[in-house]
């Protein structure tokens, strides 16, 4: 009797972690576990790509030419005979890379820029949180679109100037989140320890804001995923013999009257991945209890 | 309220102006002048050509000059189309930009709050995740996915719509003003279901419903002002979305508008065409945050009462 209370007691204290309770929400939540799984393969995929491809990427048939789906070429192959399966995973991956690198230079940045001027505050943070304010307000399409230009269409531009773009709700987030966090008590001990600031905001301060971090950052990917498919739609953003899957659409879009499969398939994977990534997104939000809405 | 006016009018100044000049000089600082390429041009006529457009000029006195012609509402000549000015052309794209603009808006509007207040009407129910499913593949699916499926189911299959032009043939305004329009329309629905259900679980729409108003009226008198609030506020973002999502329309839907020749003068490195277009496109964008900022302002009668407050 005695020694299963004990042990009850052992797992309500194992079981009632932040971590453990959202991923409990989190597992019930079906959308968002189907998303995760998807989104899981997919990454799989492309990171495999190289190894498990069907045909290799410069691959041409041109006696073939475009030719629907087959048994030999599950997705069908574009004008040039190249496999549409293996131009997706190719694309995929660029895709893919885009939108966790310039997501991850938005998180540093964001991150850093919110919990400064939250830390900080008084006049440091009205005038970081004005910079914001500003930058909000301007055409970031336009922007890109001129940067891209003004320096060629080179692919690290790209991640940097995708995730220059992307900080700003971050930063706003994150500012929220240590302006209630530095009045509690943990964070007047390390001060009071004389610990300096930079070492309160990361090691204290950050790790306890990490949930809307995550959730936000789930929900960045997949605006940016859309704004490099964008520009490479509009021919300035991945340029040949690089693959992305809106180039892959805006290639299908040209040809879309005869061989409609190289339209739809590179569409069905980069809206498959984005509703995963916002289904994930909002599961998360709802697991981790952010700002506990349900739009 | 003037006072709130006033002050964003202020704060947008600095902006506009930090645009103008990050604009100028990254565009300058661009490798290669405009007549580099292309034919070789003696130098005589390059030179000559270079001081008609004031590049041999120190880099500080074209900027000036610049914001000379800006001030009298220049925005001086197209690079690659001579004889044009950066005026005309963005002259004649803006009527149809805007137009095409307003129709997805309208479409957005129509489609996003009707779609949100019917699902907040009843969450959790059907009748709230049809309509909210249907909103997230519209975020999910992006506007050259979107338009080029829609011209080939009803364009090319069913051929019930033109394909492409703009006031050509009826009709051909229809399909890039839903692709304009979609993500919109489903951003909208989502805004306002969350401020629709935020509103109906309120005091005051209790008192209402207490004193025996027929639900209609509840929701069409007295939560759709407040429900709307972040619908509203998300229209100067939106607007300049719309924009950006315009350069894509009018390149699927060959729509001779604003988007396609900022997008045509990109490939041409029609600087000076680059740098009026973006000009002129912040100014819009920043004016348009500025007046739906008021508009949200004016329609929340806290902040309405504050600014009174302060007015007097």
């Amino acid at each position: 009797m005695a020694e299963s209370t004990a042990s009850l007691l052992l797992e309500a204290e194992d079981g009632s972690s932040l971590w453990q309770d959202a991923w409990l929400r989190l597992r019930k939540n079906k959308a968002a576990v189907i998303a995760g799984i998807v989104l899981l393969v997919m990454v799989v995929i492309v990171v495999l790509t190289p190894w498990i491809a069907p045909y290799s990427y410069e691959a041409q048939n041109l006696d073939l030419g475009a030719s629907p789906p087959s048994s030999a070429h599950w997705l069908g192959t574009d004008i040039f005979g190249r496999d549409l399966l293996t131009q997706i995973m190719y694309g995929g991956r660029i895709s893919l890379a885009v939108g966790f690198i310039a997501t991850a230079v938005a998180l540093v940045i964001g991150v850093t820029w919110g919990a400064v001027a939250g830390y900080v505050g008084g006049r440091v943070d009205s005038v970081m949180m004005r910079f914001v304010d500003i930058l909000y307000a301007l055409p970031f399409m336009i922007f890109i679109i001129l940067l891209m230009v003004v320096f060629g269409r080179n692919i690290l531009l790209l991640f940097l100037a995708i995730g220059a773009v992307e900080w700003l709700t971050m930063a706003r987030i994150m500012r929220t989140q240590v302006q209630s966090l530095r009045q509690q008590e943990f964070v007047e001990a390390a001060v009071s320890l004389g610990l300096p600031p930079s070492a309160i905001i990361f090691k204290h301060i950050v790790p306890n804001a990490i949930g809307p971090i995550i959730v936000y950052t789930t929900l960045t990917i997949p605006s940016v995923m859309l704004l490099e498919a964008f520009l490479s739609f509009l021919g300035l953003g991945i340029q040949p013999p690089q693959t992305s899957w809106g180039l892959l659409i805006s290639y299908g879009a040209e040809t879309m009257e005869e061989y409609p499969w190289l339209l739809i398939f590179p569409g069905l994977a980069l809206t498959i991945t984005l509703f995963s990534l916002n289904f994930l997104g909002d599961g998360l939000r709802d697991a981790l209890d952010v700002r506990g809405s349900k739009d | 309220m003037g006072r709130f006016i006033f002050w964003r009018l202020i704060q947008a100044i600095p902006v506009i102006f930090a645009v103008i000049t990050v604009t100028f000089f990254l565009v300058r600082s661009a490798p290669g002048g405009p007549f580099d390429s292309e034919k070789a041009v003696l130098p005589e006529v390059k030179r000559a050509l270079e001081a008609q457009y004031k590049l041999d000029l120190p880099l500080h006195e074209q900027y000036f000059a610049y914001l000379g012609d800006l001030a009298n509402g220049d925005l001086g000549p197209s690079f690659k189309y001579p004889g044009r000015s950066v005026n005309e052309i963005l002259g004649s794209g803006l009527p149809v930009t805007a137009e095409l603009g307003f129709y997805a808006l309208c479409f957005a509007l129509m489609i996003g709050v009707f779609a949100g207040v019917f699902a907040a009407l009843k969450p959790n129910t059907k009748q709230d995740y049809i309509p909210m499913g249907m909103a997230m593949i519209g975020i999910c699916m992006p506007s050259f996915l979107l338009g080029p499926l829609l011209v080939l189911v009803f364009g090319i299959q069913l051929e019930w719509l033109p394909i492409a032009g703009w006031g050509d043939l009826p009709g051909d305004k229809i399909l890039p003003s839903i692709t304009l329009g979609s993500a919109y329309a489903a951003y909208i629905a989502r805004l306002s279901r969350a401020g629709m259900l935020e509103i109906l679980s309120q005091d005051y729409i209790r008192t209402a419903r207490a004193k025996g108003l027929p639900e209609w009226r509840v929701v069409t008198q007295h939560a759709l002002r407040g429900g709307l609030i972040p619908v509203i506020a998300f229209l100067g973002p939106a607007f300049a979305g719309l924009l950006a999502g315009s350069f894509v329309v009018e390149t699927i839907f060959q729509i001779p508008g604003l988007g396609r020749f900022y997008v045509q003068a990109a490939f041409n490195r029609d600087y000076t065409m680059i740098l009026g277009t973006t000009v002129f496109l912040s100014t819009l964008i920043v004016l348009f945050n500025l007046v739906s900022d008021v508009i949200a302002a004016w329609l929340n009668p806290r902040l309405r009462a504050q600014f009174s407050r302060g007015n007097s």
